[in-house]
C-alpha cells in the first residue's frame, strides 16, 4: 500500500469515529454554517464536537504548517482530505474569512509572531475576521479609498468609513486597508488588523434586497491601532490585498472546492420538467458548468506547479460568477410560483428567491466582471493601453 | 491525473506547433489546393510527411506498427491542424478510421493499416444519412448473401468519401431503423461495383461525398468486429470523432483568435489603436474565457476517453457541445472585430469562420450534445 494509500485509509477510519451524523447533511442555509469567534452560538452538540474533533488534529486547515495550528498536509494530502470529506458529505467544520482570506497573506506577509499569534487563533476558531476594504467611495476603484491612519510614533489614530464589510456586526477583529501616506496612491496604503472592541469602531447593517444584511457599514472615528498591528510593510499593503484579493476571487468563482456550479439539469428534473425549451435551457447550462467544472480542476492542477498565468483566478472569477447567476435565473424558473414565496416554510423562508437575488452580487464584489474583463485585456492579452 | 500535458506530451505539442505551422500553413496547404481545384481537398505531400513523423499511426498498436499513443497525443496533433486550417485526413483516417480498425481482424488490418501507416491510404467514416448527425437511427441495409453482404442505402456528408481508399460503413444487419443492435460496420474498398458519389465542395472547401451504395457485393472479411454487434464499436468511433473534431475546433478557436487580437494591436481608428477600446477588450477577453474552458473541457474528455472512464461519454459531448460554442464566438467576433476586411477573401479571418461551421456540424453540433448531455445526465 503506498504512503497516500494508507493516509487515506487513516483519515477514512478518523472521519468514521469523529464526523458526527448530524454533519454529513447538506447545508440548508446561512444558519447551518459554523463561524467560530468569541460570541459564536453553536447550532447543535454535534456542531461543537465536529469542530473541537478538526482543531485538535489541525484538521480546519488541513495544508497549514503544525506550528500554525494545520496539519501540515501536503497538496496531495489535502487533496485526499477533500475527497474523504466528499465522500461522506461531511460539512466543513468551520467557514472563516480568516481561513479563505487573511490566512494566505499572513502566511506569505507576516511576521513569524504574527503567524503563530493570529493564524493559531484562526485554525482554532476562535476569533471571527471581517474584511475592511471597500469605502462608499472607492469600490472597483478601490486604491482611491481615503480611511486615513496618522502617524503617532507607536501608534496610528485610524479615522474613515468602509462599507460592504461582510459580516462585521459578527466579527472580533477585522483586516483594513488605511492610508498612512496621502501622498502616494499605490504605495500609501497599509494592512492593519484591529480588534472590533476597540473604542471608536461602530458597525450598523445595511438591508439589502435579499431582506438579509449581511453586510455592514462600518465607522473608525479615532480608532487606537497599535504598530506591531501591520502585515507587511509600511505602505505597502496593496500587495498584500493584491495577493488576498487572489484567493477572495477563487473562492467567490467556486474554483476552491465549491460545489455551487455543478451541473443542474438532473437536480431540477426531480420535481418534473415539462417544458422542453426549459429542459434545453437547463442542458446548455449544464455544457457550460460541466465546462467550467474542467476549468477549475484544470486552474488548481497547473496552479500547483507554477504553470497558470497569475491572472487566471481572474477569469475564473469572471466566467464563474456568470455562470452563478445563470444558474439561479434557471433555478427560479424551474421552481415557478414556488420560488417566489417570501416567507414559507415550504421555501425555508424563501431560500431560492433570497439566494437568487444574493446570486447578484457575485459580479460586483470582490471586482466586478468589467474590472475582471479589464485585467485580462491587460495582464493576459496585452491589449494596448488596457 | 492533472489537466496538463505531461512532459511526453509537450514535447510532441513543440514538434508538431514547429511542423504544421512550417508545412501545413494557411497559404501553401488550404488556399494553395482550394485555388487549384483539387479534388481530394488536400495535399499528398503533406499526408507523406505525416506519415514519415509517426502521426498516421499514432492510435494504432505497436504489433500493427503504430506508437499506441491515446486521444490526448491525437488532440495535441488535430488542435494544430485547427490552428493552420491545414486541410488533411488525419481526424477521419488516423482517429476515427484506425479506431474502427482496431477492432478488426489481422487479414482487415493487414489489408488497410500499413497503407494508411505510410501516408499512402486514406480511410473514410459513412455513419449519417442525413444533412443532421443522428447515429442513433441507421437505414441502410447489409444482407447476407452467400459468404458475405449486399449493401444498399445512402450516406451523407462522408468527408474525403470519394478519395478514400476503404469507406468504413455503419449498416444494419437486422433489426428495424432506430434500434440499437443489429448493426455491423464494414470496411468497404473504394473499387467496388456499386458505389456512386455525389462529391461535393464544402464552405470550408473540405471535400465531402453523398454515397449511394446499390447492391455492393461485400465479402465476408469486410466485416469489421461482429456481425449486429457492432453499435459500441460504432460508438467507439464517434466518441474518438466527437473529441478529435472538439480539439480541432479549439485549435480554430485559437488561431482565429489570434489573428484578431494581432490586428487589433495593429489597426488604428480615430487616432488609436482600436485594441484600444473597452468595448473590444471586454468582448476579447469574454472570447478569451470561454476559449480556456472549452480547452480544459477538452484534454479532461480526453483523458478520461484514454483512461476508459464510464464518464468519458458524458464528458466528451460536454466538450464537443463547448468547442463548438467557444469556436463560434471567436470566429464571429474575429470577423466583427475586423471590420470591412474581415468580409474580404484576401484576410484569413473568414476562413476560420468556415472551419468552424464544418466541424461543428461534424460528428453532432452543439444542440445534439446538449441533449445527449441531458439524456446521459438522466432528464
Amino acid at each position: 500500500m503506498s504512503d497516500l494509500e494508507s493516509f487515506r485509509q487513516e483519515i477514512r477510519t478518523w472521519l468514521e469515529a469523529n464526523c458526527p451524523a448530524e454533519m454529513r447533511e447538506p447545508v440548508r442555509d446561512e444558519g447551518d454554517v459554523c463561524w467560530g469567534g468569541r460570541n459564536f452560538q453553536f447550532k447543535n452538540a454535534a456542531q461543537k464536537a465536529w469542530l473541537e474533533a478538526c482543531v485538535a488534529k489541525g484538521y480546519t486547515v488541513p495544508d497549514w504548517p503544525r506550528a500554525y495550528g494545520g496539519a501540515g498536509m501536503s497538496p496531495a494530502e489535502a487533496k485526499v482530505w477533500r475527497e474523504e470529506c466528499a465522500r461522506i458529505g461531511a460539512r466543513p467544520p468551520l467557514s472563516s474569512f480568516g481561513i479563505w482570506m487573511l490566512g494566505p497573506a499572513l502566511l506569505k506577509f507576516g511576521t513569524e509572531e504574527q503567524k503563530v499569534h493570529y493564524l493559531g487563533e484562526i485554525a482554532r476558531g476562535e476569533i471571527r475576521w471581517c474584511q475592511g476594504y471597500s469605502e462608499p467611495g472607492s469600490g472597483s476603484d478601490l486604491v482611491s479609498l481615503q480611511t486615513f491612519g496618522e502617524d503617532q510614533g507607536d501608534h496610528w489614530v485610524v479615522n474613515g468609513q468602509k462599507i460592504w464589510t461582510s459580516y462585521a456586526d459578527k466579527a472580533d477583529w477585522i483586516f483594513c486597508l488605511v492610508r498612512t501616506d496621502k501622498a502616494n496612491k499605490y504605495q500609501g496604503i497599509s494592512f492593519l488588523l484591529f480588534d472590533m472592541t476597540t473604542p471608536g469602531v461602530t458597525t450598523k447593517p445595511i438591508k439589502l434586497i435579499s431582506g438579509n444584511s449581511p453586510f455592514c457599514e462600518t465607522f473608525f472615528d479615532n480608532v487606537v491601532v497599535p504598530k506591531t498591528q501591520i502585515v507587511g510593510d509600511l505602505n505597502r499593503g496593496w500587495d498584500v490585498a493584491k495577493y488576498l484579493l487572489g484567493h477572495e476571487r477563487e473562492m467567490i468563482s467556486g474554483a476552491g472546492g465549491g460545489d455551487r456550479l455543478n451541473a443542474i439539469g438532473a437536480i431540477v428534473a426531480r420535481n418534473g420538467l415539462e417544458d422542453p425549451i426549459l429542459r434545453a435551457e437547463l442542458a446548455m447550462f449544464d455544457v457550460d458548468a460541466l465546462a467550467y467544472g474542467c476549468m477549475g480542476e484544470k486552474f488548481l492542477d497547473e496552479a500547483k506547479v507554477g504553470k497558470a498565468h497569475p491572472a487566471q483566478p481572474n477569469m475564473m472569477k469572471y466566467a464563474g460568477t456568470e455562470l452563478n447567476k445563470r444558474r439561479h435565473e434557471l433555478l427560479m424558473s424551474a421552481g415557478g410560483a414556488t420560488a417566489l414565496e417570501w416567507d414559507s416554510e415550504r421555501t425555508s423562508g424563501g431560500t431560492p428567491a433570497r439566494s437568487w437575488l444574493r446570486t447578484k452580487a457575485n459580479s460586483i464584489e470582490g471586482g466586478t466582471s468589467e474590472v475582471m474583463l479589464n485585467v485580462i485585456a491587460k495582464r493576459i492579452l496585452d491589449l494596448p493601453g488596457a | 491525473m492533472p489537466l496538463y500535458h505531461t512532459d511526453d506530451q509537450a514535447m510532441l505539442a513543440d514538434t508538431v506547433t514547429g511542423f504544421m505551422a512550417d508545412e501545413g500553413g494557411i497559404k501553401q496547404q488550404l488556399r494553395h489546393f482550394r485555388d487549384i481545384n483539387c479534388q481530394d481537398g488536400f495535399g499528398h505531400g503533406l499526408w507523406k510527411q505525416f506519415a514519415e513523423m509517426g502521426l498516421t499511426g499514432m492510435l494504432a498498436s505497436e504489433a500493427d506498427g503504430g506508437l499506441a499513443m491515446g486521444h490526448v497525443e491525437a488532440g495535441i496533433v488535430l488542435k494544430e491542424i485547427g490552428r493552420n486550417l491545414t486541410p488533411s485526413p488525419f481526424l477521419t483516417t488516423s482517429v476515427m478510421g484506425v479506431t474502427a480498425l482496431s477492432d478488426g481482424s489481422d487479414d482487415l488490418r493487414g489489408r488497410w493499416l500499413p497503407g494508411v501507416l505510410a501516408g499512402d491510404s486514406v480511410l473514410a467514416v459513412a455513419v449519417d444519412e442525413g444533412p443532421k448527425h443522428r447515429p442513433e437511427r441507421i437505414a441502410a441495409r447489409a444482407e447476407k448473401a452467400g459468404n458475405g453482404f449486399r449493401l444498399s442505402g445512402n450516406k451523407a456528408f462522408v468527408v474525403q468519401g470519394a478519395s478514400a481508399d476503404a469507406i468504413i460503413v455503419a449498416a444494419r444487419t437486422s433489426g428495424s431503423d432506430s434500434d440499437v443492435d443489429g448493426i455491423t460496420l464494414f470496411a468497404v474498398p473504394k473499387d467496388a461495383a456499386g458505389i456512386s458519389h455525389e462529391n461535393l465542395r464544402l464552405v470550408d472547401s473540405a471535400m465531402a461525398s453523398n454515397i449511394r451504395f446499390d447492391n455492393v457485393e461485400l465479402d465476408g472479411d469486410c466485416v469489421i468486429g461482429d456481425v449486429d454487434g457492432g453499435r459500441a464499436l460504432l460508438n467507439k468511433v464517434l466518441n474518438a470523432g466527437r473529441i478529435g473534431a472538439a480539439a480541432e475546433l479549439t485549435g480554430v478557436g485559437q488561431g482565429s483568435f489570434d489573428v484578431t487580437t494581432a490586428y487589433l494591436k495593429t489597426r488604428k481608428q480615430f487616432g488609436k489603436l482600436i485594441g484600444e477600446f473597452q468595448a473590444l477588450q471586454h468582448r476579447a477577453a469574454h472570447c478569451y474565457s470561454e476559449l480556456e474552458i472549452a480547452a480544459a473541457a477538452v484534454i479532461k474528455a480526453q483523458q478520461l476517453l484514454d483512461g476508459g472512464s464510464e464518464k468519458a461519454e458524458l464528458m466528451v459531448s460536454v466538450a464537443k457541445a463547448k468547442a463548438a460554442l467557444a469556436c463560434n464566438l471567436s470566429v464571429r467576433e474575429g470577423v466583427q472585430m475586423h471590420g470591412g476586411v474581415g468580409m474580404t477573401d484576401e484576410y484569413d479571418i473568414g476562413l476560420y469562420m468556415k472551419r468552424d461551421r464544418s466541424l461543428a456540424e461534424f460528428m453532432g453540433d452543439q444542440y445534439y450534445h446538449a441533449e445527449r448531455v441531458a439524456q446521459l445526465s438522466g432528464y
